[in-house]
């Protein structure tokens, strides 16, 4: 299989480049993953990506495969286009080949302070809470912070230090719409800003390439729709 | 000198378990460190499905005294009872604190938490089957690795993301005072001085070729803790998850079959009805294993090697597979390629949890036998989570109670590190020919020259374990195993990168980790006599030879704290001998204390069939299990006590 992997060293001083790799490798069943570990372990000790789970759950290996922000563990290789094109996550510093310095992403996600605010006091069991207004966490919890949405997202390419991006923003629901968190106002005032969320323009990127089948733009929109409602 | 950072505390590991102790630490404003390999979400916690074991009682009459007998039973009568009371005790508050921190759990109807049934688990002392397993979907392991980092960024706990700890600084007293540990980004290493060190680096599955494990689960706490020439413990038992994805490893969930799933062979037959008549296919994790090993080995097994059996689901109905079990729905169709919602899953067991690990209390506290007693706590060194061997799991773990080890024995650990803090107040002195010899792992693989290649050996030695160590275990195919292995280990020295760069040198690191789980150490004392030069007690099964390794461990392995009976020949066996030949010695090297996966006493094997073969019967145990102990019951002298 034909590979053509970016490469970038940091202690050359080389510019970044384009490396091409032919590997014998039977795609059936196997993903991006097998693949580059396949070329790491034998014809290229020096090409690396960071991974961890490998089954698309822990979010390590956020890449972008023949034009597309993938994680590397779950995209079957059948059916990919060769050679395969394989980069780094767009937008985001490269810190080496295929390793992306996240430290951007991961203020935003702290930004939307990402933890339960309840100042009650704690019941001595659990706090109840319907299975309906549960369901309504449905979509948003299950963000792994791959990264892989909001470096698809153009608005994010443009201001990537002001606009918080569709996975902070869809962190940021998450707490908003839970019944148990108290401070919803406060996250709204927050996020009531010209950047911050406004910046979404709905391109809808992030939809496209979620790997958990995630919709921050719909999330987005119902900030949207709280601020108006807010405001009337 | 290298760069030096001071702390009240350093926790290795950003898991769950080194989550929860860090934000114990955090919240009483202690300034803690916590150094991890991975972004903490990438941990190997965030694969957990199932769930978290608590006799909450929402959805069946349960509680925490049942929940005890029945991890006491599963763990083979191995476990420490005090420890697993403590556990399974603290279990209630301890979920309903995960709520409050905003775990975002599945809800019943009345609005509690969500609770389904899983293996291993009894009403009344090993009555009807109980329903115990809290959940958040199938993705609780997820929810909680969030959450608990979540609620650490409220914390302010100071992160060192991508921080590779090489190893742990011990003075001459056996104080351990920090660790050595190296940026990844930069590649420079760095001095974390602290008075108190939590290690909770997960697993170390990695060594088998197919694991449900993550790929950064390589057992480096093990390392650190003999090169640091420390004992570990239980090392032969390691756990096979009935049901992971043939090849690949992913895991399905013990929930699928809590469910309401079921396996069947080649034949469409619901074969758990002959193995386990009551449990069916919730009998413990070792007996489905091991159940379906013998379906495979019996020629029953699916598919054209007929090396796996089918978990249906389909007639749970689409809407609730999409409600409840939609993660392993995701994982089945990318991996094995089949929707559980019309076709079955190809499973086999798996190798899955490390039921062994770095000894310790459940203060969290590594004990061992470092100068005159038996368990004593070595000052500043802590272990939590699967790193850890308290031991609540024994030789089986029961699905749903690591996730609760992680959150009961972090906060433990937490907590008495904050008392051990306050009673030790001042810095001692460092010493520096410690921290060169961390460092100097680092200089073996700058300007290494060899033949051999990490991923090579790293291979060789998976298969290795795959081959010799799995679910049918003889002692001719272990020995032959350790013998392998220990050609691997003696082709290490020979091991060089071509990739010598400093910065995010991931090659480096895969050696260094692949160090770790050989238990190589060059130049260190390992686990001769301690830095006393005092005879350290000794390790049964322990070969003489340095660089040998007991059967099936490649660790020394520490037998003293749960099995007294098994030190009774160990004193004679201190430093001499070789592995001890076939019933010389039952006590030090019976062949039954390194199956993990056994057949309980209710199995008969089916008749001309050779499915006893390969397992060992423990008479003792089988007796013990035909007819078990009613509360209170002991272990070892230990009385249990049960309120009811």
């Amino acid at each position: 299989m034909k590979f053509r992997i970016y490469r970038y060293d940091p202690e050359s001083g080389a510019a970044p480049r384009m490396q091409d790799y032919d590997i014998d490798f039977d795609p059936r069943g196997k993903k991006v993953l097998d693949a580059l570990i396949a070329i790491k372990d034998t014809l290229d000790e020096s090409l690396s990506f960071r991974r961890s789970c490998r089954e698309g759950v822990c979010g390590s290996d956020g890449v972008n495969v023949n034009g597309t922000n993938v994680l590397a563990c779950i995209t079957a290789l059948e059916g990919l286009k060769e050679p395969i094109t394989i980069r780094p996550l767009p937008r985001l510093g490269v810190i080496r080949d295929l390793i992306v310095d996240m430290a951007q992403f991961y203020q935003h996600y702290r930004a939307v302070k990402p933890y339960l605010i309840n100042l009650d006091p704690e019941p001595e069991n659990e706090r109840l809470q319907t299975p309906e207004d549960r369901a309504e966490l449905d979509g948003l919890w299950e963000c792994i912070l791959c990264g892989c949405c909001t470096t698809s997202c153009p608005s994010f390419w443009w201001n990537p230090d002001k606009f918080l991006g569709p996975a902070a923003l869809l962190q940021g629901y998450r707490f908003i719409a839970d019944t148990r968190d108290q401070a919803t106002n406060e996250r709204l005032d927050y996020l009531e800003d010209p950047y911050r969320l406004f910046r979404c323009h709905g391109i809808m990127n992030c939809v496209e390439v979620c790997p958990k089948g995630l919709n921050p733009t719909e999330a987005v929109g119902k900030i949207k729709s709280l601020l108006v409602k807010r405001a009337l | 000198m290298i760069p030096k950072r001071t702390f009240d505390a350093v926790i290795i590991g950003g898991g769950g378990a080194g989550l929860r102790a860090a934000l114990q630490l955090s919240q009483a404003n202690l300034k803690v460190a916590l150094l991890s390999k991975v972004f903490p979400t990438r941990s190997h916690t965030v694969s957990a499905q199932g769930g978290i074991t608590a006799a909450l009682a929402n959805v069946s009459e349960d509680n925490w005294h049942w929940h005890m007998y029945d991890t006491v039973k599963g763990s083979d009568y191995l476990g420490d009872q005090d420890a697993i009371e403590f556990m399974c005790r603290n279990a209630l508050p301890a979920v309903y604190e995960l709520e409050h921190m905003g775990l975002p759990f599945s809800r019943l109807d009345n609005g509690k938490i969500y609770q389904r049934p899983f293996g291993g688990q009894s009403k009344n002392y090993g009555g009807e089957q109980a329903i115990r397993t809290c959940a958040a979907a199938d993705r609780t392991g997820h929810a909680l690795l969030h959450t608990l980092y979540q609620r650490n960024i409220a914390a302010r706990t100071q992160f060192f993301d991508e921080f590779f700890a090489l190893d742990l600084v011990r003075d001459e007293e056996g104080y351990v005072l920090g660790v050595v540990a190296l940026e990844i980004e930069t590649g420079e290493p760095c001095l974390f001085e602290s008075r108190a060190t939590l290690l909770a680096t997960g697993g170390a599955c990695r060594i088998f070729r197919h694991s449900t494990n993550a790929h950064i689960n390589t057992g480096d706490g093990l390392g650190m803790v003999l090169r640091a020439g420390l004992p570990l413990e239980d090392m032969e038992f390691w756990q096979f998850h009935p049901t992971g994805i043939p090849e690949v490893g992913s895991l399905i969930s013990e929930g699928v079959r809590g469910e309401g799933g079921y396996l069947v062979n080649k034949d469409g037959e619901k074969f758990m009805k002959r193995y386990a008549p009551n449990a069916l296919d919730l009998a413990s994790r070792d007996v489905v294993a091991r159940s379906i090993a013998q379906e495979i080995r019996a020629g029953r097994g699916c598919g054209e090697h007929g090396d796996y059996v089918h978990l249906k689901i389909e007639h749970l109905g689409a809407e609730k597979i999409k409600a409840r079990l939609p993660g392993i729905r995701e994982l089945s169709m990318q991996f094995a390629g089949a929707d559980p919602i019309t076709d079955p899953i190809p499973v086999t067991p798996t190798a899955h949890y490390m039921m062994g690990g770095i000894p310790s209390n459940m203060h969290g506290q590594v004990v061992a036998p470092v100068r005159t007693g038996p368990e004593e706590a070595v000052p500043g060194l802590y272990a939590v989570g699967e790193c850890a061997c308290v031991s609540v799991h024994g030789a089986n773990r029961l699905g749903g109670n690591s996730l609760l080890d992680l959150v009961v024995f972090g906060r433990a650990a937490g907590q008495h590190m904050i008392e051990y803090l306050r009673e030790n107040p001042f810095p001692r002195t460092l010493p520096e020919e410690q921290v060169d010899k961390a460092l100097a792992r680092l200089a073996r693989w700058e300007k290494s020259k060899g033949s051999e290649t990490v991923a090579g050996l790293r291979v060789e030695m998976q298969k290795i374990m795959q081959d010799h160590c799995g679910v049918y275990r003889t002692e001719a195919l272990l020995k032959e195993g350790l013998e392998l292995l220990d050609k691997v280990e003696a082709r290490l020295p020979d091991a060089a990168l071509s990739d010598q760069s400093k910065m995010f040198n991931t090659a480096r690191l895969e050696a260094l980790e692949l160090e770790n789980l050989t238990g190589h150490r060059p130049g260190y004392p390992g686990f001769r006599p301690g830095p006393h030069g005092k005879p350290r007690r000794p390790y049964p099964g322990r070969p003489s030879q340095a660089g040998r390794r007991p059967v099936a461990a490649p660790y020394p392995v520490f037998q003293g704290k749960r099995h007294p009976g098994l030190q009774a020949g160990a004193a004679e066996a201190a430093d001499g001998g070789d592995l001890p030949a076939e019933g010389e010695d039952l006590l030090m090297m019976n062949p039954d204390r390194i199956v993990s996966i056994r057949v309980p006493p209710f199995v008969k094997p089916p008749s001309g069939d050779e499915g006893g073969q390969g397992g060992f019967f423990h008479a003792p145990v089988w007796q013990l299990l035909s007819n078990p102990p009613q509360p209170p019951f002991t272990k070892g002298g230990r009385t249990v006590r049960v309120q009811s």
